[in-house]
């Protein structure tokens, strides 16, 4: 019945509208075509100004009412995305102000020279000064913009340091595995024909040494301070490991590993007070479609100090083991599980990229 | 050559160095009768060969408008759905399970059916409605009535071109009732989602329709391309030099270029991907293992390759779709400026600067794949070296204003509604071009808000300025003017408080193809304002049926057109008869003598195309 009334309505309001209209167009007709252009001519031209003037309040209440909620207003949690954050600033205030100045142009030219008879048109079909003038000043401010951007890029997309950490992130339909290199600091070979979703979930290959002491997890544990080299890899479809607190992404191709390196700056219980929010997590988003689910594809990253992390890391299993759990050196004894334990910092110093 | 009754002849002849189309049609009493008793009885045409399979252009052009339109109401009507969903996530609506079905169970509509709303209308919008339905439409119908021509270079292929547009559009429209669901891996269709049916129901059965349509159009747009380009430059009329063709002819020029060179590209890249998802071969595939599934045995694929085919058209087709609503947009703001156009050599320079930079640039939509930072570097540099043309063609088009005397007719509103919206999206276009931008900004909101207004909503404005302005050509009959108003007040201001705050939601990360946000800590703050710009698009999408109210009401109920150059333009379609029958001049097709933007020159309001220089007239 409400569906019933509701259609009822609409077609009422497209009946008044329509008939209005054509009303409006029955006395034009008795007005003259003159006399009702000017008419309209009038009501738009006022309109357009209106428009304008009621246009920019509008940019400033949206931004009011927004842009607390935007990351611009929290500081970035990472040490690289502060240059992206600048550079937002810098490309706000270079488009800002062409976007008031043009759009004030606009619809004030349109409404200053709206039809009069007493005006005379310029005849005014080209002037190369003009011309010159608006192709070298647009092309001098791009200039600035792209080497600025471009110093960003190669800083994004280079080496990250020597002391890096290396954690290799993994997308599948629908959600991310992470891998740590464990004591060696090598990750062990591995091959998608090998994947059993039980006990080997990446298809390690353990006749590799170095995949033995391999740690799988799936929250991504990372150190507040101390750079960590993503190293992206994806089981099926494009997924994409999105950052947007650390204001970063990089897609995760099946068959084409992919590299992101950054700096956390502060741990999540930090972010917890600066974004005033007790819930407030990592999110890993995945930004590229990868599926019906893909909304729910979500991964947690807990940035923390050092000695946090290495008593989550004390804890983590060698995936080698649960493959073979006859060979895990925990399970008759447990004295060796202390004894891992006991040595964290020689376990992660170790684990820089060797990619 | 023999057209519809075998009637025309052409004879194509070389006269004063200039190349022209002289046809002779009918003899002089024919003629007569013609401009008496309009259109209805010559070439003794049966209802097929005038409505349905006519090789008449201006009759095609309706025939892609109309087809566009359905599509853009389809379309529209799919964005207002899943906006439902975005804005309304915890509400039930009974009445979308009662159309949707089992896609809706319970009056919500499901992930899959939101993806695959969000794909078809993504697919639909670009390639139907504002490629086909744009340049289609205005090709069509202003390049032979613009340069002079009694038709298309080949009225027949370009028959042809519409009728591999309508099957593409009957095979993706029975893709929608496929049991497993139309295509749901975005309009982008990017493998291995669209190549696995396996990892998504819509890739199944769904994703081979959609590739047959998409093959189906590609085809139609070459056929139309290639005409439009003979055409133009072979068919133009005695004294119709180059330099002398409108800006909307110059940039439907370019627009053809562009789809011909790259929409076989496109085209290539889909094969591949039949061939991928139907007989094993492994272009794009490599190192898979899909849930339940196990490993795939395909090795040595590269899911990129098919990113680098797709945007090598994806790119260009933007202009495809911006470059005729610049054309028209610069047509109809001179005209009701009553004013030339100003720099016109710079027009046409800045179109082909857009034209020749559109074909290098499609890598940024790649910056995030794992790209080599070097060849991203070079691509952050010609992308942003198109702000410098499109800078021009903002500013001349703010000085065509200038000292002008402007009439607000509907189109000349919607031309300068899309120079507005032009700025606002183009503006944020120098972001997203920028890699270290990018590389945070990229598949949010912010892309979302970025591309619909500049090429979306914006090309829309080309179209419905096209629509208005060249309306009383098509049909004899006028628009209704208050109903036009209301069209276009609504729809601008809509469009911007739909997109703006859009912009927001990206600068806080939130990224596109979501189905839902609730559980997303980072995200899930901004459900009023998804409400906010849900409820806007339903008002929106309401004014527009009330533009489809008044365009269907004045084709048959309009105000009839009087005068035969209602918007006193200097243009050639406004020296044809009231409603031109096939072959558009009845007479001889008028010779042309100076360029079309002679207007308020020494004192003159107007001075159409055909009126010869004056001995005493001054040089611009």
């Amino acid at each position: 019945m409400t569906i019933f009334l509701t259609i009822a309505v609409i077609v009422l309001i497209y009946i008044v509208i329509f008939q209005i209209a054509k009303a409006s167009e029955y006395v034009s007709v008795l007005k003259g075509e003159d006399v009702s252009r000017k008419q309209n001519n009038k009501i738009n031209g006022f309109l357009m100004v209106a428009f304008m003037i009621l246009g920019l309040i509008g940019v400033w209440y949206c931004n009011k009412l927004y842009f607390h909620k935007t990351l611009l207003a929290v500081d970035s949690a990472s040490v690289e995305g502060a240059h992206v954050d600048s550079m937002l600033w810098i490309t706000i205030g270079v488009t800002g102000s062409v976007f008031v100045i043009t759009q004030m142009i606009l619809f004030w030219f349109a409404y200053k020279y709206q039809e009069s008879d007493k005006r005379k048109v310029f005849y005014f079909p080209h002037n190369n000064k003009l011309e010159v003038l608006w192709t070298i000043v647009p092309a001098i401010v791009l200039t600035v913009l792209v080497i600025y951007g471009l110093r960003n890029w190669f800083l994004f997309t280079g080496e990250p340091p020597k002391n890096a950490m290396v954690v290799e992130v993994t997308g599948k339909q629908f959600n991310w595995i992470f891998r740590y290199p464990g004591k060696d600091g090598a990750f062990g070979k591995k091959y998608f024909k090998n994947i059993d979703e039980a006990t080997n979930n990446l298809g390690l290959i353990w006749d590799d040494q170095l995949s033995h002491d391999d740690v799988i997890t799936d929250k991504m544990y990372l150190i507040k301070g101390r750079p960590v080299k993503l190293i992206i890899g994806s089981r099926d479809v494009i997924h994409d490991v999105g950052l947007s607190h650390f204001r970063l992404k990089m897609d995760a191709v099946p068959g084409i590993p992919t590299t992101l390196w950054f700096t956390p700056k502060y741990t999540t219980k930090e972010m917890k007070d600066l974004t005033n929010n007790p819930n407030f997590v990592y999110e890993i988003s995945c930004d590229q479609m990868c599926g019906n689910s893909h909304y729910s594809m979500k991964g947690i990253i807990e940035v923390v100090d050092q000695e946090e992390y290495d008593v989550w890391m004390a804890k983590q299993k060698p995936q080698y083991f649960t493959a073979f759990p006859d060979k895990d050196p925990s399970k008759p004894a447990d004295s060796t599980g202390t004894k891992t334990a006991a040595k964290p910092v020689a376990l992660n110093t170790k684990a820089v990229a060797k990619m | 050559m023999t057209r519809a009754g075998g009637v025309i002849a052409d004879n194509r002849t070389i006269k004063d160095q200039s190349m022209s189309n002289e046809a002779v049609i009918h003899s002089p009493v024919e003629v007569a009768a013609h401009d008496e008793h309009g259109e209805h009885h010559h070439h003794h045409e049966t209802f097929i060969t005038k409505y349905v399979f006519s090789q008449d252009h201006k009759m095609i052009a309706k025939q892609f408008l109309i087809t566009g339109m359905f599509w853009a109401v389809l379309g529209g009507l799919m964005s207002v759905l899943f906006r439902l969903q975005l804005g309304y996530p915890d509400a039930s609506f009974p009445w979308l399970e009662t159309i949707l079905g089992k896609w809706a169970p319970g009056g919500h509509i499901t992930p899959a059916a939101y993806y695959a709303l969000v794909t078809t209308h993504g697919t639909v919008l670009v390639f139907f409605v504002l490629t086909a339905g744009l340049s289609g439409t205005f090709a069509n119908f202003l390049i032979p009535l613009q340069v002079g021509a009694r038709d298309m270079a080949s009225p027949f292929l370009n028959m042809l071109s519409y009728w591999f547009f309508f099957t593409a559009s009957i095979v993706m429209l029975s893709s929608i009732f496929v049991e497993t669901g139309p295509f749901s891996g975005g309009w982008t269709a990017y493998p291995p989602l669209s190549a696995l049916g396996d990892a998504s129901p819509g890739s199944q059965t769904g994703m081979d329709l959609w590739l047959i349509s998409m093959a189906l159009f590609v085809v139609s747009s070459l056929l139309g391309g290639l005409n439009y380009i003979a055409t133009i430059l072979n068919m133009r009329t005695k004294g119709m030099s180059m330099t002398r063709l409108p800006l909307t002819i110059w940039a439907l020029f370019f627009t053809a270029v562009l789809g011909v060179l790259s929409f076989p590209v496109l085209f290539s890249g889909f094969i591949l991907l039949i061939f991928d998802r139907n007989f094993g071969t492994s272009f794009y595939l490599s190192d898979i293992f899909v849930n339940g599934v196990g490993a795939l045995p395909n090795e040595g694929g590269s899911a990129i390759l098919y990113q680098h085919l797709f945007w090598f058209l994806g790119h260009p087709e933007v202009y495809i779709i911006l470059l005729p609503a610049m054309g028209m947009a610069s047509e109809i703001l001179s005209v009701n400026s009553r004013k030339p156009i100003f720099g016109y050599m710079a027009m046409i320079g800045s179109l082909f600067a857009i034209a020749i930079l559109a074909f290098l640039v499609w890598a940024h939509h790649m910056f995030v794949t794992g790209l080599n930072p070097f060849l991203g570097s070079i691509f952050v540099l010609l992308t942003l070296l198109i702000a410098v043309p499109s800078a021009i063609k903002v500013f001349n088009w703010l000085t065509t204003l200038w000292r002008g005397n402007i009439r607000f007719t509907p189109g000349m509103m919607f031309a300068i509604g899309f120079v507005s919206l032009f700025i606002s999206g183009g503006l944020t276009g120098i972001w997203l071009g920028n890699s270290a931008l990018d590389i945070h900004l990229h598949d949010t909101y912010f892309v979302i808000a970025h591309f619909h207004i500049v090429m979306g909503v914006s090309s829309m404005f080309g179209m419905f300025a096209g629509i208005y302005h060249w309306f009383p050509k098509m049909y004899g009959r006028y628009l209704n003017n208050t109903v036009s108003y209301i069209h276009f007040w609504i729809t601008i201001a809509g469009a911007y408080m739909i997109f703006w705050p859009m912009h927001y939601e990206g600068l806080a990360g939130m990224p596109r193809r979501y189905f839902d946000y609730s559980n997303w800590e980072s995200f899930k703050n901004f459900v009023e304002l998804n409400r906010f710009i849900s409820t806007v698009a339903m008002i929106v999408f309401a004014a527009q049926i009330l533009f489809l109210i008044n365009f269907f009401y004045s084709i048959f109920k309009g105000r009839k057109v009087t005068s035969l150059n209602p918007w006193g333009a200097n243009t050639l379609e406004w020296t044809t008869p009231l409603r031109p029958g096939h072959g558009n001049w009845p007479g001889e097709i008028p010779e042309v003598h100076r360029w079309p933007y002679d207007y308020g020159k020494d004192g003159t309001e107007f001075i159409p195309q055909t009126t010869p220089v004056g001995a005493d007239e001054s040089h611009h």
